[in-house]
């Protein structure tokens, strides 16, 4: 269940990827207003499977052994890259550039292979 | 390290939704020198993951007053106002107070929310009075042993000036006109609109006044709409700029732009030329950008939002204008970065030296450094309508111990040799004068 709510935060970082693309061609500041909140609540997504996860990989010893570490650190790297790419979004204008587009896609990826490992293991173990 | 030396270093985006904001405890640096005047240092602009931020925590004054010279004293006049902001002295000694807070711009990112938050930790939290309140001295001995309610239900009242039996109000959102005969206790009739103000998101929402000596034309001073564009451009028309009103007509045309934030205006006796008090943009490091004191040119620009101090280039406004950046007007006096002037009045002829020419700033205090700066009134010297010296701490002791008592806003001249100062902390008014 946490690796599909994990996988629900990939469309809001790939919108807030897709957003910071648009600030930097156009200089329009609305669409790096979408970014922030898109990251927000991005993270929201991460941090919940995050803890979830980690509630689930402490307590079952089948999680353990089905790359459960190796989706727990994709997510915990998703969670803290994604944490700085908010703050990086919070200067004001251009000053976000282009750190903050760098970090969208980085953190775009990391989401995207937690998300990948975390469902790989879902026929195995059904959520 | 004790609990005082708390820094909150604080806030941001994704935090807003876990509903936290860091603390930090960092130990106590030494004093700064301080910024000032023509030819000021300007480190490179520097901004990490967090903006610094420091609110000293308010506290009631107790037994504490603000210091002032040897040989001044202070007296709080009136308290419990509902946050005083400017002030102006009537022709027979009464003191008008504008009390008052506007803005309430929206939250845009999850930054201002947090922000937002820990700003309002430094202020009051009584709720805006909307009015102005007369105080008066009935019987010369200092004591201001009078108070009435001279208007109320205004907006977020701030500007004041007199011409001849006009009162001019420069609301958050409209300039207005009410009569006012010598003595009066309470205004007669409803506020006219002289003009319409720029009030859309008002992010800066203080709206400056002052009134020629010929009484023929109004300056306004109009905040920008964001910190340094981050609004977008379309919400800055009209704003970060002085206008000029007729004050017949109510016809208005900008008379200088570029201005971020003009939060005090002020006609120098001598010469007769408009001067300005401007809060500069932030998150540019602890010292940068200096906000200023400057005379305020007719036509001139003054950099906002795309170059500060001259032509040096603020790259966080894309696309960039060279053109602007090319003729923007460098100002007079530097005031030390992130103090936020509020004030400015000019001594009277025939004040007692050091105080005989120049005028006194207000300054709010900082929130984006972590040593907080400002917290005080001061005194820059003038000589022959320009300034000519560093600048002289004229009241202080606002923070104590890691709190914050007051913070000094408007400041003004009383003719009868006084400086009264509105404080919007401790909702208190202070006259500082000579001991006797």
């Amino acid at each position: 269940m946490h690796a599909v709510i994990a996988f629900s935060a990939l469309p809001l970082f790939l919108g807030a990827l897709l957003s910071d693309w648009a600030y930097s061609r156009s200089y329009e500041i609305q669409w790096t207003n979408f970014a922030s909140w898109l990251i927000a609540a991005g993270l929201v997504l991460a941090g919940l499977a995050l803890l979830w996860g980690t509630v689930d990989v402490l307590r079952s010893r089948a999680m353990r052994q089905h790359r459960g570490v190796a989706y727990l650190l994709l997510l915990l790297a998703t969670v803290v890259i994604g944490f700085v790419n908010a703050l990086v979004h919070a200067r004001d204008g251009w000053a976000a550039m282009p750190m903050g587009l760098i970090l969208s896609v980085v953190v775009l990826l990391l989401v995207a292979a937690a998300s990948a490992v975390g469902l790989a293991r879902l026929p195995g173990r059904t959520a | 390290m004790t609990p005082r030396s708390r820094r909150i270093a604080g806030s941001l985006a994704a935090v807003a939704v876990l509903g936290a904001t860091l603390s930090l405890v960092v130990a106590q640096t030494g004093p700064t020198s301080e910024q000032h005047g023509a030819n000021p240092q300007l480190p490179p602009p520097e901004r990490g993951l967090l903006p610094n931020m420091r609110i000293a925590e308010p506290a009631g004054w107790g037994d504490r007053r603000p210091a002032v010279p040897q040989g001044w004293t202070i007296q709080a006049i009136a308290t419990d106002l509902a946050i005083p902001r400017q002030t102006l002295v009537l022709p027979n000694g009464d003191i008008l107070v504008a009390e008052g807070k506007g803005g309430g711009a929206p939250v845009l990112r999850p930054k201002d929310y947090i922000a937002g938050l820990i700003k309002a930790k430094g202020t009051t939290p009584v709720k805006s009075g909307n009015r102005l309140t007369l105080l008066r001295d009935a019987d010369g001995d200092g004591t201001y042993e009078g108070r009435w309610v001279f208007a109320e239900n205004l907006n977020a009242p701030y500007g004041l000036a007199l011409i001849g039996d006009k009162l001019y109000v420069a609301n958050q959102d409209a300039l207005v006109r009410l009569d006012y005969a010598a003595g009066q206790t309470r205004a007669t009739g409803a506020p006219v609109t002289v003009a319409k103000l720029p009030s859309a998101i008002n992010h800066h929402w203080t709206k400056a006044l002052a009134a020629d000596a010929e009484g023929r034309f109004l300056y306004v001073g109009i905040g920008s709409n964001s910190n340094i564009g981050e609004r977008g451009l379309a919400v800055e028309e009209n704003r970060a700029l002085v206008w000029q009103v007729d004050a017949s007509s109510g016809a208005v045309r900008p008379f200088a732009t570029g201005l971020r934030n003009p939060t005090a205006l002020a006609f120098e006796p001598g010469s007769g030329q408009l001067w300005a008090v401007v809060n500069e943009r932030d998150e540019l490091g602890p010292d940068l950008v200096p906000d200023y004191l400057t005379s305020v040119r007719e036509g001139a620009f003054y950099g906002w939002p795309y170059a500060y101090w001259g032509s040096n280039v603020d790259s966080r406004v894309q696309p960039q204008n060279d053109n602007k950046v090319r003729t923007t007007v460098r100002p007079d006096y530097a005031l030390q970065s992130h103090s936020a002037p509020l004030g400015l009045s000019f001594v009277q002829p025939g004040l007692a030296a050091p105080f005989s020419e120049g005028a006194f700033v207000g300054m709010h205090g900082s929130w984006n450094r972590d040593q907080p700066v400002g917290y005080k009134v001061i005194f820059v010297p003038f000589t022959n309508g320009r300034p000519s010296g560093p600048p002289v701490d004229f009241v202080t002791g606002f923070q104590a111990d890691g709190k914050t008592m007051g913070r000094p806003v408007g400041v003004t001249v009383d003719p009868k040799g006084a400086l009264i100062v509105a404080d919007d902390l401790s909702n208190t008014v202070w006259r500082v004068t000579p001991a006797r």
